[in-house]
C-alpha cells in the first residue's frame, strides 16, 4: 500500500493499534484541509501492531493531550521531506479542558466557565484526580 | 501571597511554628490584642456553622481587628447567583483576609485562585477542613506534650468523616503513630486513603468494629458523629447513627491519661455524663481552635 511521503507536516507514529480515530478525534483533525493519512495495523518490530497518522501541515499539537491518551506516541516532525525532530510523549503533569469531574459535589458542577484542571497524582498507576475536589478522573 | 486550603499546604515545621504561636498567645494574650488593628477579616460563610465562624470571628477581635462577612448563602449575593471567584473578588476590596466556607468541594481553592488577599478554607463540604486539623493537633500537643509516639484511636464516621482524613494525613507526618480505626462496616476508612497515606508512609494501623476491645491502647480517641447531610439516604442514617456512644462505663478500660476529642457539634455519640471526666477535652479543643486560628491569621497577614 503505497501512502505519499509528506513535506511539511507531522507523523504521530507508534500509536497502539486501533487508537488512531480516537486521536483523530481529539485532535479534531476532520476539521482540516490538508491530506491526512490513518494507517491501521502496521507491523512494528517493537509493539507487534501499531497505528499511524501522518498530516500534511505544520499542525500545532497539544502534546499535553496527545500524552494522556497514549503516552507512548512519538511525534515526528517533517520538515522539506525530512524528519527534523523526534518528540517522545509523556504523561503531563496536568491536563485542562480534556476531561470533566463527574463529582456532584466538586465546585466545578456549579462554577460558571471554571476550567476542569485534573493533575497526575500517581504515575505508576496513571492515576488524575482534579484539583478542587481530588475525585478521580474516571 | 499565602492561602490555606489543605493541611497539606504547610510544612511539619511551619505546623510546628503555629502551634508555637499559639501557645504563645495562650501564655501571653495581652502581647496580641492590638496586632491587627485596622485590618478586617471576612468570614464567607454559604453554609451554616456555629463553632468555626464564631471562632474566627473572636480570634480577630481579640487580635484587635474587625470582622464582615455573612453566614449563609441565602444573605449573599451568591443567591442572586454570583460565582464564587466575582464574590471574592469583591470581598477582596474590602478585607485583608478572608475565611470561606462553602458546601462544594474545591471553593475555597477557586476562591484562592481569585481573590487578592489571603484565603483560609473554613471546611468545603466533605473534602478539607484545615483549621480543624490545627486545633486537634495543639489539643494533642497541649494534651500529650507531643505528636509523634502516640496511639490514636479514630471512632465512627471513618468514610466521610473529613477532620478524621486530614488528621490521619497530618499525623502521618511524625514518627512512631499508631492509628486503631473504630467504625461499622459502611462507614469505614476509604481505601484511597489507606493506600494513598497510610501504607505509602508505612504507618501501623488496625481496623475494628469493637471499640471497646481496643479502647485500652489508646492515647488519644477521636470521636466523630455519623453526618446526615452527608448521606443521600436518609434511611442508611438512621441505621448508622447510634452505632458507638461513649459512656463512662466504655471508659473503664481506658488509660488514665488517654484524650478524647470530639471536632463536635455532637449528636449523641458521647454521652453528657462523659464531660465531667477529665479526660474530656472537647471544649478545650473549642478553646484551641480560637487560639491557633490567631496564630494563623498573624502568620498569612505576615504580622510579627
Amino acid at each position: 500500500m503505497n501512502i505519499d511521503s509528506i513535506q511539511n507536516g507531522i507523523v504521530l507514529d507508534h500509536i497502539k493499534a486501533g487508537k488512531s480515530m480516537e486521536i483523530y478525534n481529539f485532535l479534531q483533525l476532520d476539521k482540516l484541509s490538508c491530506s491526512v493519512a490513518i494507517i491501521k495495523n502496521v507491523n512494528s518490530r517493537k509493539m507487534g501492531k501499531k497505528d499511524i497518522i501522518k498530516i500534511d501541515t505544520n499542525l500545532d499539537v497539544d502534546l499535553d493531550v496527545l500524552g494522556y491518551i497514549d503516552p507512548d506516541i512519538t511525534v515526528n516532525i517533517i520538515r522539506g521531506g525530512a524528519l527534523v525532530e523526534k518528540k517522545h510523549l509523556k504523561l503531563p503533569a496536568q491536563v485542562k479542558g480534556l476531561l470533566k469531574c463527574k463529582n456532584p459535589r466538586c465546585i466545578t458542577s456549579v462554577e460558571r466557565e471554571l476550567p476542569h484542571i485534573f493533575k497526575l497524582t500517581n504515575p505508576s498507576s496513571r492515576v488524575y484526580r482534579c484539583i478542587y475536589c481530588e475525585a478521580k478522573a474516571e | 501571597m499565602k492561602n490555606l486550603i489543605d493541611i497539606r499546604d504547610l510544612s511539619t515545621e511551619e505546623i510546628r511554628q503555629l502551634i508555637e504561636k499559639a501557645n504563645d498567645i495562650i501564655a501571653h494574650p495581652e502581647t496580641y490584642r492590638e496586632k491587627c488593628r485596622y485590618k478586617k477579616l471576612a468570614t464567607l460563610f454559604f453554609e451554616p456553622s456555629t463553632r468555626t465562624r464564631l471562632s474566627f470571628e473572636a480570634a480577630m477581635y481579640e487580635l484587635g481587628g474587625q470582622v464582615i462577612g455573612f453566614s449563609e448563602a441565602a444573605s449573599s449575593s451568591a443567591a442572586k447567583g454570583e460565582s464564587v471567584a466575582d464574590t471574592v473578588r469583591t470581598v477582596s476590596c474590602y478585607a485583608d483576609i478572608i475565611a470561606m466556607r462553602h458546601p462544594k468541594e474545591g471553593a475555597p481553592l477557586v476562591a484562592s485562585m481569585a481573590a487578592t488577599v489571603p484565603v483560609i478554607n473554613a471546611g468545603d463540604g466533605g473534602h478539607n477542613h484545615p483549621t480543624q486539623t490545627l486545633t486537634d493537633l495543639l489539643t494533642i500537643v497541649r494534651e500529650k506534650g507531643r505528636l509523634d509516639n502516640l496511639t490514636v484511636g479514630f471512632c465512627g464516621d471513618l468514610k466521610f468523616g473529613r477532620t478524621v482524613h486530614s488528621l490521619i494525613a497530618a499525623l502521618s507526618r511524625y514518627d512512631n503513630v499508631k492509628f486503631v480505626l473504630v467504625s461499622p462496616e459502611e462507614l469505614k476508612l476509604p481505601s484511597y486513603i489507606k493506600k494513598e497515606i497510610l501504607q505509602a508512609k508505612h504507618m501501623q494501623y488496625v481496623q475494628t468494629t469493637d471499640l471497646e476491645s481496643v479502647i485500652p491502647e489508646l492515647d488519644i480517641l477521636y470521636m466523630t458523629r455519623v453526618q446526615r447531610e452527608r448521606f443521600f439516604n436518609e434511611e442508611d442514617y438512621l441505621r448508622l447513627k447510634d452505632s458507638y456512644i461513649l459512656t463512662p462505663d466504655k471508659l473503664a478500660g481506658a488509660k488514665k491519661d488517654m484524650a478524647i476529642l470530639h471536632p463536635l457539634p455532637r449528636v449523641n455519640e458521647i454521652s453528657t455524663t462523659v464531660d465531667s471526666d477529665p479526660r474530656a477535652v472537647y471544649f478545650k479543643q473549642v478553646l484551641n481552635g480560637k487560639f491557633i486560628r490567631m496564630a494563623l491569621i498573624l502568620k498569612l497577614l505576615e504580622v510579627e
